[in-house]
């Protein structure tokens, strides 16, 4: 019977299903992180050991201190203790840790793919809702809580019920300019924040098709902020090109026996979708949120909503709310938001073709406010200063600071002030996301560089001289 | 983990969509073990002002909020991050329970984990429910063999998948669950490692910066 990729996947790692109907899955990938303590401790009060170790990576990143200067003194000892915590609980267990010193550390899902942990068909997880990243390789990969960390620590398992699948087709090309964010964010716009609810996604077209991995990485990174369990996209010669000669990936004969198996890893012709979207990517614009959750986004030429327009009254109350937080007027453009401080990170936009597409805006140019470059890994940032890509941040007058998650969740003691409104790469508006009281706007790269140049909102294809 | 089946108590209408995680535990009270109590950070930012006083009308803020079990929300609840500490925040709080329309999928899988049953309902019966309701408490039966809870004398069915259900009824525990397989686990393991030898991540070799460069440089029409 014709299978989609995902059921291909999913089937491959059922050990077997449970009298309650759940599968059993086999996990290949565990990643963890200083926020996985609550699983490690859950292990601790039951005398529970690590069963596979060497499936298991400990990844420093979220309460990575990423102001320049010498790591190994945090001055928060809250902080330092959650880092100092990872690294004892994966001490402990065995488990090989990208601690804040090592050449690979990074954010949890730019190392992965980057160090080629990350590969077509596996199976991964990690108590992280934007674990979705990884299925831009082709992988099933899904965030779980910390009982769930703890199942897979224990037994390299976990119990799941299978998702539906949805397909996402996105036909034509994306305009110059527009970029897997604005892809991300029209879809999350159109079908909403739960819009995907209880699916596993599949991205396909041909404006997918066209994406570079990295982008694909960034799409399929958004996934949960449509609600879906995974995103995942089928591997092509564009990731097997990734994939070769990656650090703790598969070399030599075992890259090209692994390559004949992920040759079958596509949805076969006829295989039914619980849902297929599809939406033409040449109409998408560079897009941004002016709202608290993702699915508030407009493309750049928009006006915020007014809520004397809403269908509903608890639409409208839910706008007004919305405009009060984010200090915005009914009907405003959006061009004319200005901005206090701009923010280039993230899981999901601070891998090398980010900063290149940021510093290509800001070259030359200077930023009207202050703001701060995170690159998505160590690795990252070596590359871009190699390119001298930290050099046109600092000379447009933007901080380069070391990897991690920093302002994308604000763990780390990096804030965005109350009341002040940050153009940001990351992935979540929440309220008080990026500190309590913080104003965020999502965007990619080059909107955010648009945004430092002009001051405020800014279409970034209006810049004169953009290599776009 | 102690079995569901019943819960009979004052239910609290917190008349919001989209309550994300972020928003029902933020970030920076995340460092805290469990046993310090994560009840006190809930909805911490909507219920305190930013001089620490509470936010007067704030549902959580009523003062019999703590006598609640049951919470009462509208769609997309708990949307966002897989922070289980959101649901010890509920937990710890006193909630049993959490009936919307709609909830994040890994929120509700970690509710399940803690025995915090996620309640679904239809909107148009959730706007009914908190028509029925008032801001004070209001006493609600949460029947989870029947599937139903009703309110001020009225009945509304609710879902919740099978699978969670039966564990919830239970209290079954997932770790438990696995380990009575382990033979199975093990055979599984094995198996996959000889028929996929590649799926073992390489130990050896120099613990090299990847191959950065090698990434071409976007062409105009990806950028
Ligand atoms: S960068 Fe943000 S979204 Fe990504 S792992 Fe870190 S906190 Fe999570």
């Amino acid at each position: 019977m014709p299978a989609t990729l995902f059921d291909k996947v999913w089937d491959a790692h059922e050990i077997l299903r449970g009298a309650d109907g759940r599968s059993l899955l086999w996990i290949d990938r565990h990643f963890v992180h200083e926020g996985s303590f609550h699983a490690f401790d859950q292990l601790r009060d039951r005398a529970l050991s690590v069963s596979r170790p060497d499936l298991t990576f400990g990844i420093a990143d979220h309460y990575a201190p990423t102001l320049p200067g010498d790591r190994s003194t945090i001055g928060d000892p809250r902080i330092r203790s959650m880092v100092t915590q990872l690294a004892d609980n994966t001490g402990r267990h065995g488990i090989r840790l990208f601690g804040l010193d090592d050449p690979r550390q990074g954010i949890v899902h730019v190392v992965g793919p980057e160090q080629g942990l990350t590969l077509p068909g596996l199976l991964i997880v990690c108590g992280d809702s934007h674990t979705a990243t990884h299925g831009a390789l082709g992988a099933i990969a899904f965030g779980i809580g910390a009982s769930e960390v703890a199942q897979v620590l224990a037994t390299q398992t976990v119990w799941q019920t299978r998702p539906k699948r949805m397909r996402l087709t996105v036909t034509g090309r994306l305009g110059p300019g527009v970029t897997a964010k604005d892809l991300a964010l029209t879809w999350i716009a159109r079908l909403g924040a739960d819009g995907a609810r209880g699916h596993a996604i599949e991205y396909a077209g041909e404006a997918v098709a066209a994406l570079s991995v990295e982008a694909r990485l960034t799409l399929c990174n958004l996934s949960i902020e449509g609600g879906a369990r995974c995103g995942m996209i089928a591997p092509d010669a564009a990731a097997l090109a990734y994939l070769r000669d990656r650090p703790m990936g598969p070399a030599g004969f075992d890259f090209e026996t692994a390559a004949e198996t992920w040759a079958a890893l596509k949805t076969d012709d006829g295989a039914a979708f619980d849902r297929e979207v599809t939406l033409d990517g040449a109409t998408m614009a560079p897009t941004v949120t002016w709202g608290v959750s993702p699915e508030e986004a407009l493309p750049i030429d928009g006006r915020v909503p007014d809520p004397a327009t809403l269908d509903t009254a608890e639409a409208a109350r839910q706008a007004r709310e919305t405009l009060a937080y984010m200090g915005l007027t009914p009907g405003q453009a959006l061009t004319d938001i200005a901005i206090d401080r701009v923010f280039i990170g993230s899981c999901t936009n601070a891998r090398l073709e980010d900063l290149r597409a940021a510093a290509a805006v800001l070259k030359g140019r200077r930023s009207r406010v202050p703001g701060v470059v995170s690159p998505g890994s160590t690795a990252v940032k070596r590359q871009a200063e190699a390119e001298g890509l930290d050099r046109i941040f600092t000379e447009a007058g933007l901080a380069w600071h070391d990897s991690g998650c920093s302002l994308c969740v604000g763990m780390n003691g990096d804030r965005v002030p109350a009341g002040e409104r940050c153009a940001s790469t990351t992935n979540r508006n929440f309220k008080g996301r990026q500190g309590p009281g913080a104003r965020t706007h999502l965007m990619s790269p080059p909107m955010a560089a648009a945004a430092a140049v002009a001051g405020r909102l800014y279409d970034v294809r209006d810049l004169s001289g953009c290599d776009l | 983990m102690e079995p569901f089946r019943r819960l009979s108590a004052p239910a609290l209408a917190l008349p919001l969509a989209n309550v994300d995680t972020d928003q029902l535990i933020p970030a920076r009270f995340m460092k805290a073990p469990r046993s310090a109590g994560y009840g006190g950070f809930l909805l911490h930012d909507l219920r305190v002002d930013a001089d620490g006083a509470p936010v007067p009308g704030f549902p959580l803020n009523h003062p019999q909020a703590t006598e609640a079990r049951t919470l009462v929300a509208r769609r997309n609840f708990g949307a966002g991050s897989s922070r289980e500490a959101a649901v010890y925040a509920l937990v710890d709080f006193g909630f049993r329970c959490v009936v919307a329309p709609s909830f994040g999928d890994i929120f509700a899988a970690n509710a399940v984990n803690n025995g915090l049953l996620p309640a679904t309902v239809p909107e148009a019966d959730l706007e009914a429910i908190l028509a029925l309701m008032g801001e004070a408490p209001t006493t609600m039966d949460v029947d989870l063999e029947s599937g139903t809870l009703a309110v001020s004398g009225r009945t509304f069915p609710f879902s919740v998948p099978e699978t969670w259900r039966a564990k919830l009824l239970n209290g079954w525990d997932d770790i438990g669950l696995a380990q009575q397989h382990a033979a199975a686990i093990a055979a599984f393991a094995r198996d996959r490692q000889r028929a996929h030898p590649w799926v073992i991540p390489a130990m050896s070799g120099p613990a090299a910066v990847p191959p950065q460069a090698q990434i071409p440089r976007p062409s105009p029409t990806q950028s």
